[in-house]
């Protein structure tokens, strides 16, 4: 329970047993009273036994669906079991359960708030292409959903009971669809967005996803995937 | 200047057909840009079939009518290719699908003979 909701923690996995169970433990000190679920998408290391093991729920897929297809997994749990707030939140220590409390906070005018970097809070920089990307998509993004929106790819969320109900029937599973496209689709069917300045961490363990080497390739595949958002009923 | 109409139109109509696919979700993203990037290099050329005379001949191909029918053969193999591919992933994947399936259905079925036992020992007990 957090201000008087019922509140789902869901956390995408991928091969993250060594940061995974402070995740948990510090997700459930911080928030005494929310259920956490942790969606392993076919990690090849323990992270579905470590994480049962620091008390969250673990729903485990046979083989990898990427994080769209883990998200959408986490919306039904939050739906059918009549959760009223869904927060994602990264397994590899980056996003500070503190902040959780801020995000609920603008659920009750908001449909989905966003925990965003560049807002003022904390020290994250990023450079190159990377940051062109991140810059188209926030100025496009922003002007559909009325919002300054500083940080559109964070993967840390809070939805609302209406927004529970659509991301649990439609969630994309390509690539950058979890982030760029949900935000689309959201503010054209005129849920409201709203973000919330956050100072972001370094991972705990393990790899990043990205590596410098495809910023270039991120800045052409995120002009694809806006493109295609943006034509897309 | 007929043939250039013909060819020039078949593009367009295609064109308009995947972005329509794309629209409606009907085409996964990575096959929707695919066709897509063919047909900006398809229309061009069906518009001005002289386009590759230049690099044909380069290459030692009499005509750049012959280097697009080439390239487009090789296109298609691999097409034909990647779908082979992407089948035998999604076979791999019902194939997974079903094992766990099975070892869900093994495990409800082991739990509810687990606590038939346990009622018909409190009915004798009782
Ligand atoms: N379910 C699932 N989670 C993933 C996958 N890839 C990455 N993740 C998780 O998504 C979160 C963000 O990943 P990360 O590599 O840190 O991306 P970044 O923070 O955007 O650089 C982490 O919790 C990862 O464990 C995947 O294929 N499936
Ligand atoms: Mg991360």
């Amino acid at each position: 329970m957090v201000n008087g909701k019922r509140l789902l923690v869901i956390i995408p996995a991928l091969n993250e047993a060594g940061s995974i169970a402070d995740v948990v433990r510090e997700i459930r000190g911080e928030l005494p009273g929310v259920d956490v679920l942790v969606v392993d998408d076919g990690s090849a290391d323990r992270t579905a036994a470590v994480a049962a093991a620091a008390g969250a729920r673990v729903a485990r897929l046979p083989y990898n669906l990427g994080v769209g297809g883990a998200m959408r997994l986490g919306y039904r749990y939050a739906y059918d079991h009549d959760y009223d707030v869904a927060v994602q939140i990264d397994a590899d220590g980056q996003h500070d359960p503190r902040y959780v409390p801020k995000l609920v906070d603008l659920l009750d005018d908001y449909d989905l708030v966003i925990g965003a970097r560049f807002a003022g809070e904390g020290d994250y920089a990023v450079r190159g292409p990377r940051r062109w990307a991140m810059g188209m998509l926030s100025m496009v993004l922003s002007g559909l959903a009325g919002a300054t929106l500083t940080d559109t790819t964070s993967g840390f969320r809070a939805a609302n009971r209406r927004m529970i109900e659509m991301f649990a029937r439609w969630y994309p599973a390509e690539y950058l669809g979890d982030t760029v496209e949900t935000l689309v689709h959201a503010a054209r069917r005129g849920y409201r967005i709203q973000q919330v300045p956050v100072a972001m961490r370094r991972r705990m363990a393990g790899t990043p996803s990205h590596s410098p080497a495809k910023a270039m390739i991120y800045l052409g595949r995120a002009l694809a995937v806006l493109t295609l958002a943006l034509i897309r009923r | 200047m007929k043939l250039t109409l013909v060819t020039g139109l078949t593009g367009l109509v295609l064109l308009a057909t995947i972005v329509e696919l794309l629209r409606r979700r009907q085409l996964r993203e990575k096959y929707g840009m695919l066709w897509l990037g063919l047909l900006f290099v398809v229309i061009p050329l069906s518009l001005f079939p002289r386009l590759l005379d230049g690099v044909a001949d380069l290459l030692g191909v009499a005509s750049g009518v012959s280097l697009v029918l080439f390239l487009g053969i090789v296109f298609l193999l691999l097409v034909c290719i990647h779908l082979s591919w992407e089948v035998s992933a999604l076979e791999e994947e019902t194939r997974t699908l079903a094992e766990e399936f099975a070892l869900l259905r093994a495990e409800v079925e082991a739990d509810r003979a687990e606590r038939a036992d346990r009622q018909e020992l409190v009915h004798r007990d009782g």
